[in-house]
This record gives C-alpha cells, structure tokens and sequence, in this order.
C-alpha cells in the first residue's frame, strides 16, 4: 500500500477536511492532519485490516520557533512493513502556565504513556486524557521546559548559585 | 504542582497505611544502573512497580541542537554505551541518507561497519547474559563471560583507539581503515569462542536451578508487547520475527546469511525470562556467522589496498536538505531511532529526537510484574537487559 492510498482511505472515513497538508519532498513522507482527530485517525489506522498499524516507533513533540508547536509520530504496521508520519500543529502562546494542549494517544497505543511524560518533560507540551502526565526525566521540581527554544538555563537551583 | 503529581503522592501516602512500600534502587545492584523502582508490596508479592528514572539524563537532543552532525557522533556512543558501534552506525546511516550519500559507500566501508557492529553486539549480549546469571544468583557465568568480552574489548581498541566509546563510524566513512592482520586475529576470537558459547550453554542455559527460576516466570505476550512498543530480542522472545536488519535490509546485511532467532516456549511459555535469555545467546551464534562472512569477504575480494582511504567519501561539508527524517536501525536491545529536522542551511540539526529501545522495553515492566514475587521481579527486569546511558539519554 502506498502512501496516497493510506491518505484515500482517511479521506473516505473522516472526510477530506482532516487533511491540514503533506510533504512529499523528503524521503519520507508525512500527512499534517488536524490535531483534535489524532486518536481516532490511529485507532482507525491500527484496527482497519487494510492497514494495520499496530506499532508507534516514536512520538516527538516539536518547538518550530514564533508560536508553533507540534507532535510528530512515527507508526509502523508489523504485518504490511509500512511507515507512516503524523504531524499535528497548533498555535500558541509560549506561556509557560498554560500549555499547548493535545490530546493523549494512550488509549490506543500504550507506547505512547511515557513518550508522551517525555514530551512534556522536555519540551512542554501538555496531553489532555492522559493516566499519568508528571516529569519522567527531569526531577518533579524542575522549572521551564529544556528542549524550547527559548529555553535559558537556570542561575539558581533552590537559592544555590550554579557556576 | 500538576494534578498527575498530586495523584501520584496521594497513592503512596494510602499505600504506605495499607501496603509497604519499597525503594529498590538508585544504588541497587540488580537494577544495572541508576534506576530506582518505588514498589507497592503485600507481603512478598509485587502489587505495583513505578519505575523511576533520569538518573543519568544529559540531554542527548539539547546537545545534538548544538553540534554538528559530525560532532554528535561522540553523544551517541554515549547513549547506549555498550552497543556504541550500534548506536554511532544508526546516527551516521540517517545523515548519509538525508545527505543522498548512502548508495556511495565503499563495500569494504559497509563490511567493516558490519564487522564490528556484530563484534560489539557480542560485547553486549555476553555482559547481559553474565549480568542476567548474577542477578539469579549465578556468579561464574560472569566470569567467563567478561573473560570472552574483553578479547572483543580488545579487538575494538585496536581498530577504534578506545575500549567503549569508539567513534568509530564517521559519515561517509570511518575513522581509520582496520589495522593490519586484525581479519587474522578476529578469526582466533571466533574458533576460541565457539566452543566457550558452548560451554556457556551447559553451565547456564540449560542449568536446572536457572530453568527453575525463569522458564514461565513475566510472560510477555505478543499484544501487548507490540502495544507497549517492546522491541529486539524482548520482542523476539514473544514469537515474532521482526528485525530491522532483515525489515529494513540496510547497509551490508542483505548480502549476509543468518536466521532470526525467535522465542519458542520450549522451557515454559512463549515470551517468558527463559526465552528472553536464549534469544540472546542464539543471537550470539548468529553474529559468530555475520562475522565470519565479513571476514570471508574482506580477506578476499575487498581485500585492503595500500590506495584505500576510508575518508574519502566524507563531505567536507554535512548540511543535508531542508527534510526531516526517521532512521531506525537494529540494536543490541532493539529499534534505535533517531528522528532529524534539518533546516537546509546550517551544519546543526534544528531538531533530534533519539528512540532508545530500553525506554520503551522497560515501560511495559509495569504491566508484566503485577502480582509477582519481589525475587521474580529481579528475574523479569534482568530479562528485559536495560541500559540506563540510552534510557535517560
């Protein structure tokens, strides 16, 4: 199955308005689709028999600079060997204590529990429905959000200078 | 302070009234590194394990924002920092190809990667088995096998200059050509250890007390070892051939001959402790044959040539096409993966995004070991064979 197929068969299930966008250009090529329907479009994805995308290598949540962020994922269906790119967008603010919200693929892939801790983690994405959502890597008392791009190092860590 | 957070206190605050809760690790010998596991216990059995980690976090992703791809290389032997080769040869496949350079690649460069690829996935697995035969309580297995390992430590330095952090895989290339006769002396290592894998087999694999205590113990099934993203031989021992050496045929390993080891349940059940650990000793056997088909090969037709210069297909300058790209490649533990976004005009990734297999082997601990005895949890965790440098990056 190629990747215009896979695009048809979400076209014809949720209809051609899930579909933001595409890059074709590189070597692999990813759908850009709306980011409210993500855990339906996987739940579709891993059950359809046509597809059968059982497998998420990763999820990587993105800074793209000004106000963008996004969630990149990367499935892969075991029986047909296909890989597949999911990005979703949105815009926001860069405020720190309200963050941008997407939702949480848990339900459909267990996978996604910790890469998604990870995500917020590092980069400060929050994942609405997610069980379990505390700091995985950092200590629970970190402040800010590493993996922005705005990022700037702390000079205190709990009124200690750091050199 | 998050609402997960607060959840989370609260259960240890209602388990310590009722349960006893107990903190295996940081500095847990068992945990084979700085992992702690906070657990939920009645008595001797396990009611909840929460894995606690990032010990050992450096921010491999922060790091790679501000280095050239060519200097990361470094970072990644230190993320999996007993399958460096492995890591470093994955890193450098995904900016050659992002580069378009990959189908450029000398024979003899992609023979050689392959060649000490599998050396060091031995190196790996032999410290997981001997690591895995102390956790039961199986003291000489270690020996022997740290005894075997340090011939292959041995063999990298010689080529690469160091014994565990090679950078030896460069892009487009290698650091160095192997040095003379180390075909000839590799050889010695392979008819040596043949008969040691053996000997290895009666004294552990097949050892009765071993069998006892592994064989039906954290079953994995294949579901849900598939759901949780569990990938090489944890995957493997589950009843299912998937390796990304033979998906994904890359570098020289379509031209090379070897079966795919899979979990059989021939001592309990199909993805149990005892199948884990016997797809890592056949896992041995089968790089003993990758081995020795490289070496056929660059002892014959890609034989060295006093013209031959291993850097000479190095960029002189790596900034591949603005493109963002998923390279996996087959570890030591499973799926390594790196995800890029290059910009197009600078030498310095704007983003990567490192997939360690032991991250996701180990989410799925939580969901095997309910209900299970703390000794058993010992058992089921040293099966799963983590590494803490790539699970925290």
């Amino acid at each position: 199955m190629t990747f215009e197929e896979i695009k048809q068969i979400l076209i014809a299930k949720f209809g051609a308005e899930l579909i933001l966008g595409e890059e074709t250009t590189g070597l692999q090529p990813a759908l850009l689709i709306q980011p409210e329907k993500i855990v339906e479009v996987c739940r579709e994805l891993r059950d359809n028999p046509a597809t059968h995308f059982d497998f998420l290598n990763l999820i990587s949540a993105v800074d793209y600079g000004e106000n963008k962020f996004g969630v990149v994922y990367h499935l892969t269906s075991m029986p047909y060997r296909l890989q597949l790119t999911l990005k979703i967008v949105k815009e926001h603010t860069r405020d720190l204590e309200d963050l941008p919200s997407f939702p949480s693929l848990t339900s459909v892939y267990k996978t996604a529990d910790w890469h998604e801790r990870e995500a917020y983690d590092l980069v400060g994405v929050f994942f609405e429905g997610h069980p379990d959502l505390r700091r995985i890597l950092l200590p629970d008392d970190w402040e800010g959000y590493p993996l922005r791009k705005d990022y700037k190092a702390a000079e205190y860590y709990k009124g200690i200078k750091i050199d | 302070m998050n609402a997960a957070l607060e959840r989370y206190y609260q259960k240890i605050a209602d388990a310590a009234t009722q349960d006893m809760i107990l903190n295996m690790g940081p500095q847990h010998p068992s945990t084979h590194g700085v992992l702690r596991l906070e657990l939920i216990t009645d008595g001797e059995i396990v009611k909840e394990v929460i894995p606690h980690m990032g010990y050992l976090h450096r921010c491999f992703e922060k790091h790679a924002e501000s280095l050239t791809y060519q200097q990361t290389i470094p970072f990644t032997d230190r993320m999996d920092y007993l399958a460096s080769m492995l890591n470093s040869h994955a890193w450098v496949m995904g900016v050659e190809r992002m580069m378009g350079i990959d189908k450029e690649i000398p024979k003899r460069i992609e023979y050689i990667r392959v060649l000490v690829c599998e050396l060091n996935r031995i190196g790996s697995h032999l410290i997981a088995l001997g690591t895995y035969g102390i956790d039961i309580g199986a003291f000489t297995p270690f020996l022997w096998c740290f005894r075997d390992r340090e011939h292959i430590m041995g063999l990298l330095e010689w080529a690469s200059g160091s014994r565990l952090l090679y950078n030896y895989i460069w892009i487009g290339g290698l650091f160095y050509d192997l040095p003379v006769g180390f075909e000839e002396r590799c050889r010695e290592f392979v008819t040596y250890f043949k008969p040691k894998l053996a000997e290895l087999n009666q004294l552990l694999t097949d050892n009765e007390i071993f069998i006892k205590r592994t064989a039906g113990v954290g079953v994995l099934p294949l579901d849900v070892a598939i759901n949780y993203g569990c990938s090489g031989p944890v995957l493997r021992a589950s009843g299912v051939k998937w390796d990304l050496r033979r998906i994904d045929n890359y570098s020289a390993y379509p031209e090379l001959d070897f079966d795919i080891p899979i979990g059989k349940g021939e001592m309990g059940a199909v993805g149990d402790c005892w199948d884990r650990y016997k797809v890592r000793v056949d896992e041995v056997a089968e790089s003993l044959k990758i081995i020795e088909q490289c070496l056929d090969r660059l002892q014959k037709e890609l034989k060295r040539t006093s013209d031959f210069d291993p850097r000479a297909k190095m960029p002189r300058k790596i900034t591949p096409k603005a493109q963002d790209y998923y390279m996996r490649a087959e570890d030591a533990r499973g799926e390594v993966g790196f995800y890029y976004i290059a910009d197009g005009k600078t030498e310095i990734p704007y983003r990567v995004k490192a997939r360690g297999p032991s991250f996701n082997n180990l989410s799925v601990m939580a969901e095997i070991s309910k209900g299970v005895m703390i000794a058993d949890l010992i058992a089921i965790l040293g099966s799963i064979d983590i590494v803490l440098g790539e699970l925290d990056r």
